[in-house]
């Protein structure tokens, strides 16, 4: 038994955890037809439930997730599963349908109008019922739970945002704050707002399909699956104090050490690879990484969009203005993964580095 | 000498209305008919009424499309997110009763609460609501998507809704700090940290140090976006009483209109999505 959580703790590591899930993903998106059927989505929630159950027995994961603020958490976590496959088995119906030249299901019923009063009122007022009790179990078992009074004397650790932001925190690892809690976060709301301008696709709007917007759905589930939610998870069931990471049955260790040896590009560059100083001018000294940052967004687009025929063709569907935006926001999302991979590989801390100005990358 | 009344007593109760007839009485009385302005809504026209005369009903359309009143398809999200800021409002409206924004009280005015009153829930149906409703309007937001709802003519509507679902977080984040006890306090610290690092805004931002007339520096840990957002250099009584104003007045007026914007534009752009 000790053996098996310990190679259980081993095994959870930033990076495999971040691995498993976009193969994960990618599996989710491939095998859509097989799990998406009722019978198999159950066995996969009854083993889910099983290791959860199974994972109760352990004291510190039972004192994590039993802390009456990260019940949302599983809350969220369960109920965009369920979501989740509830679109992919309406989708993939659709998409047999569609295969075989029938309309989606939607299309049987959408021309029939109905009354509001009673066929929406009611299913409202069910709805409406239902979350009432709901909330108000809820309430009535969990007290909402009150720490000590304030103090800036003393710094909890971990100090944690809430949960919601816990994904931006994660972020925090790889890249600086002005970009990990401003320009990213407000990259996603502005790329939030550009979906319906930049998806030109005019298929699949009313119903659910997947094989009709295969490009949409991938790269927004992407962002909401894996760069969003796993990493909330992450954040708030695997990062303990310092910031560390620990594996799910792994005690919180507030002394634990994780060697920190990560170097800057300018120092690969200049040092490593070039056997010279690093020059004085933080501009000259910086300029791989300015080389690299220009060439990932302003030349690899062109070089990519040449040789990649799927890519022209978008290019032509969307024009230069929107393609330019789309490309602009797919690089900017891909940066994560990105420096995740090269902080794992290479132990790279920054890319541009010009600490006098607060300038990294 | 009680005869006379039981006389009387015997013949009313013999001559007495039968409960339809009563029920006809109110139906059709003045103050019923003042209220409501149609009669049960079991009829084509009365339907229509019920939902054409009634303020809150009306927010609907008289005939939804059968699709779009399905479950399986629109999840219920939108509403239940509405139904959970209705919740959050009373309840908040509720709790403001009893809670002062200072320093010296806030955190007691919270221990008050759980100590003194028992059963007492609104403090819970208020945070895990708030939990609720983060929740909810990510999974409306998923739903929407899914079934491609922001196309056109939709696409201006979706972008409202992003700009409702940053105010959802921003609610839940000012209402975070005013329990105002350790979790809070220092949540909103880690939260609050990122706007020192806003490009050119905050003064451990890039390009800050470039924003000076003749050597004096124009933004500075005194000066710059996060003072402005905390009222001080770091979380304290000044940011409790900014996150209160935010959190009960401002965010919730500006949440609210945006909903009624929301709402309409569902109506005007063809109702709930469906396919041609």
């Amino acid at each position: 038994m000790h053996f098996l959580i310990h190679f259980i703790n081993a095994l959870f590591n930033p990076v495999t955890y971040f691995s498993a899930s976009v193969i994960g993903f990618g599996a989710m998106i491939h095998y859509r037809e097989k799990w998406t059927e009722p019978q198999f989505a159950l066995r996969i929630l009854i083993g889910v439930l099983a290791v959860l159950g199974l994972s109760m027995f352990n004291d510190h994961f039972r004192e994590i997730s039993t802390k009456p603020d990260n019940v949302p958490i599983f809350l969220m976590v369960f109920s965009v599963g369920f979501f989740t496959w509830l679109s992919f088995r309406q989708a993939v119906v659709n998409d047999r349908r569609l295969a075989q030249g029938q309309p989606p299901v939607e299309k049987e019923t959408s021309d029939k109008k109905v009354y509001v009063w009673p066929d929406l009122v009611y299913v409202e007022f069910i709805a409406t019922i239902v979350a009432g009790v709901v909330l108000m179990v809820w309430s009535l078992a969990l007290h909402a739970p009150l720490e000590q009074a304030a103090t800036p004397a003393w710094t909890p650790n971990p100090s944690k945002a809430p949960w919601y932001f816990l994904g931006l925190q994660e972020m925090l690892v790889y890249y600086d704050p002005w970009l990990a809690g401003v320009v990213f976060p407000s990259l996603i709301i502005v790329g939030l707002m550009a979906i319906p301008y930049i998806d030109k696709n005019p298929k699949g709007a009313g119903y659910y399909t997947f094989n009709e917007r295969k490009l949409a759905i991938v790269p927004f589930l992407f962002g909401f699956l894996i760069l969003w939610v796993t990493l909330i998870f992450l954040g708030t069931f695997l990062r303990g104090p310092g910031w560390n990471f620990f594996g799910p049955f792994e005690d919180w260790d507030p002394h634990k050490v994780v060697v920190l040896n990560n170097i800057n590009l300018s120092e690969y560059f200049w040092v490593k690879f070039l056997g010279m100083g690093l020059p004085p001018n933080p501009l000259l000294r910086e300029l791989p990484g300015f080389s690299l940052l220009a060439f990932y967004f302003i030349g690899l687009p062109p070089l990519l969009t040449k040789k990649s025929n799927f890519l022209m063709g978008l290019l032509e569907r969307l024009g230069v203005a929107r393609y330019a935006v789309l490309m602009f926001l797919a690089l900017s999302m891909a940066a994560l993964p990105i420096k995740m991979v090269l902080r794992w590989a290479f132990n790279l801390k920054y890319i541009v580095s010009i600490p006098e100005v607060f300038f990294n990358i | 000498m009680f005869e006379g009344l039981k006389k009387k007593v015997e013949e009313m109760r013999a001559n007495r209305p039968s409960p339809e007839a009563v029920k006809q009485a109110i139906s059709e009385g003045q103050i019923w008919k003042s209220i409501f302005r149609h009669g049960y809504p079991d009829t084509p026209r009365n339907r229509i009424m019920a939902v054409l005369s009634n303020v809150f009903l009306h927010l609907h359309p008289v005939k939804a499309r059968h699709s779009g009143v399905k479950m399986s398809y629109t999840w219920c999200m939108g509403g239940l997110s509405f139904f959970l800021f209705l919740n959050l409002t009373v309840t908040g409206v509720l709790l403001m009763f009893y809670y002062r924004p200072t320093a010296e009280y806030a955190y007691y005015d919270i221990v008050a609460l759980r100590e003194a009153v028992p059963l007492g829930i609104m403090r819970e149906l208020h945070r895990w609501g708030a939990h609720a409703m983060v929740i909810a309007v990510w999974l409306h937001m998923f739903r929407v998507f899914m079934t491609g709802s922001y196309k056109p003519p939709r696409e201006f509507n979706w972008v409202i809704g992003v700009v409702l679902l940053v105010l959802t977080l921003l609610l839940s984040f000012t209402g975070y700090l005013l329990p105002w006890d350790q979790l809070a306090m220092w949540a909103i610290t880690v939260g609050t940290n990122m706007a020192r690092a806003t490009p050119f805004l905050g003064f451990e931002g890039p390009g800050a140090s470039m924003l000076q007339v003749g050597g004096v520096k124009l933004v500075t840990g005194g000066s710059d976006i996060h003072f402005a957002l905390l009222g001080g250099h770091f979380v304290s009584e000044a940011t409790l009483l900014r996150f209160y104003v935010l959190h009960c007045v401002f965010i919730p007026l500006t949440a609210a209109t945006l909903m009624a914007v929301h709402f309409w534009r569902v109506r005007k752009d063809g109702g709930i999505s469906g396919p041609l």
